[in-house]
């Protein structure tokens, strides 16, 4: 093969970097609809209205090519190599997380950590930030609504070192209830893990005022931003937070990567949180030189061409517009509200002031495992069950939800086909 | 939704709607809970057997349509059974329930049989089968409070 073919095919990080991701096109669904390849198929012959995308998205063909492109032309292993693929592999690497960089408003690339998601980054810094800095006593202030990986990560190091996990309460509308979060704010709490947007209730907490709260009495923040990293702008460095994290998955890339932003005089100070090749600078018998942040939390090969696919998602978020995508996805959720709302059977849960477009819902008398399978063979895929959330679900008195959650390639059509799914639903089971 | 009526049979409705048997027995011999915590299903089954043979059988919990119904239709099914009888029971309704769609033979189960469709729903035969395996926990364990059982 020629050097000319090579150079013909761009390479992927290469690509992303230069771009300047500005949208071009005004926002239209169905354009971006036909950029997602899974969306055209029928399910039970009904065509699929995808509503469980607080779960997992779908993911655009732009995202695939890159994945099978670095796979295909670009593959090596990343830092070491000498060789002309591993630069190629290490500079598309290293581009996704520049791009990674900008989606989030890190200041710069070293604050950005590549981890296997949101779970992940929440655990490294339970471990290797928080836990050394805990002492019997301390405490660790959480929310009510936390999803079960911002709970049990901090029940572990608690558990370890004698601390104790505070959970601030949330109201019946679903937000969290800041006086009482403040009274939480002791000279015992050493960090504060709250969700940005919930992925049971929808509900968008104020980030801003949590940060506040807690700078001003000193205390580190972290945000697990899984779900909010599709649906919101994000700017780290605006926000203020020490810790921030987030899932590809989510955000319309692989499985199995995200990313860790990291204020880098935090991740400076830390200590590694797995040990092996890549985090090291050199290694003796006797003693072990870390790297510098980010690649001393990045032991072992890391998930390369899910990072090199998380950027591709990112670009095509960022080429989408957010301002955009918050807007078709706030016009879903005020039209799903309006004709669930029609609906007497069915309770929202979660009726927060600021929401993201996520509906979850009981329907009386009809638990949501029947309301999963009934709407399912009417093609609309929704989520049933407690989100990863029980503590949440007990908060409420129910044993599980019906959630739809809507990106922004869904249809006001397919809120419609929710709601006559529901109606069928009810004929169904009758009175 | 043809093929849903397959699944929702209007016994498997009308058991969900109207379950047999639902209550507590204060002269249980034996009583076991189950718990599915995918779905949050809660089950306890309670049991009087006298003379090797099950001569009274209930349940309480909440649950889907297809958990409710087939606890509803299994407590009609072993009421009066002997303990051979029923745990044969249990094996007939546990290897239809589990034995692949296409094996058409379900045997004479009667109104059980009626659950048969929820074979096509993978992630749903673990709903169908709760009470079941909680009534096999309650038959070999009279302990009353006994570990609650997991279809997970």
């Amino acid at each position: 093969m020629s050097g000319a073919a090579f150079s013909a095919d761009p390479l992927p990080g290469k690509v992303a970097v230069a771009r300047r991701c500005h949208p071009s096109l005004p926002f239209d669904v169905e354009r971006v609809r036909a950029d997602f390849p899974a969306l055209e198929q029928t399910i039970h012959g009904k065509p699929l209205a995808y509503l469980d995308n607080a779960a997992s998205a779908q993911k655009p063909q732009a995202m695939i090519d890159a994945v099978t492109s670095a796979y295909t032309h670009n593959y090596s292993n990343v830092h070491r190599g000498v060789h002309t693929l591993s630069q190629r592999a290490t500079e598309a690497y290293e581009g996704a997380r520049e791009i990674a960089r900008r989606f989030m408003g890190a200041a710069r690339p070293e604050e950005i950590v590549f981890v296997r998601g949101t779970t992940e980054g929440i655990n490294l810094v339970a471990h290797s930030f928080v836990r050394p800095r805990l002492a019997p006593g301390d405490e660790v202030l959480i929310s009510a609504m936390e999803h079960h990986s911002n709970i049990v990560p901090w029940q572990i190091v608690c558990e370890e070192t004698g601390a104790r996990l505070r959970v601030a309460p949330i109201t019946d509308r679903g937000e969290i209830d800041l006086d009482a979060f403040e009274d939480l704010l002791t000279d015992r709490t050493r960090m504060v893990a709250v969700v940005h947007v919930s992925n049971a209730l929808g509900t968008i907490n104020p980030a801003r005022r949590i940060v506040e709260l807690a700078s001003r009495r000193g205390i580190p923040t972290l945000f697990d931003g899984a779900q909010a990293a599709p649906h919101l702008e994000l700017d780290v460095a605006e926000l203020g937070c020490d810790f921030y994290t987030i899932s590809g998955h989510k955000l319309f890339g692989p499985t199995g990567i995200g990313a860790l932003y990291g204020r880098f005089e935090r991740l400076a100070a830390m200590k590694p949180y797995e040990g092996g090749g890549e985090m090291i600078r050199s290694v003796t018998f006797e003693a072990t030189e870390y790297n510098d942040p980010p690649h001393r939390f990045e032991a072992g090969t890391p998930h390369i061409v899910g990072a090199i696919g998380l950027g591709a998602a990112m670009c095509y978020v960022e080429e989408t517009g957010l301002d955009a995508i918050a807007a078709h996805e706030h016009e879903l959720l005020i039209h799903a509200t309006k004709r669930l709302g029609e609906i007497p059977q069915v309770r929202l849960i979660g009726t927060a002031a600021e929401k993201a477009a996520v509906l979850s819902f009981v329907v009386e008398g009809i638990h949501a495992h029947d309301v999963g399978t009934i709407l399912d063979h009417q093609g609309v895929a929704v989520r049933v069950g407690h989100h990863c959330a029980q503590p949440l679900m007990d908060r409420y008195g129910v044993p599980a939800t019906a959630r739809a959650s809507f990106a922004f390639y869904n249809t006001r059509q397919e809120v419609d086909r929710l709601v006559d799914g529901l109606h069928q639903l009810l004929e169904f089971f009758g009175p | 939704m043809s093929d849903l009526r397959e699944i929702y049979q209007e016994v498997i409705l009308d058991h969900y709607r109207k379950p047999r048997n639902f209550q507590a027995l204060d002269a249980a011999t034996s009583e076991a809970r189950g718990h599915n915590p995918l779905c949050g299903d809660r089950i306890s089954v309670y049991l009087v057997v006298r003379g090797g043979r099950v001569e009274n059988i209930s349940f309480q919990g909440a649950g889907c349509a297809i958990s409710t119904a087939s606890a509803s239709l299994m407590t009609e099914a072993v009421k009066g059974k002997t303990l051979d009888e029923a745990k044969a029971l249990f094996h007939h309704f546990h290897d239809m329930m589990t034995g692949p769609e296409d094996d058409g033979e379900v045997g004479d189960l009667g109104k059980l049989e009626a659950l048969s469709g929820v074979r096509r729903i993978p992630i749903r035969v673990k709903c169908a089968t709760l009470a079941w395996h909680t009534f096999k926990s309650a038959l070999e364990d009279d302990a009353r409070n006994a570990e609650p059982v997991t279809t997970e």
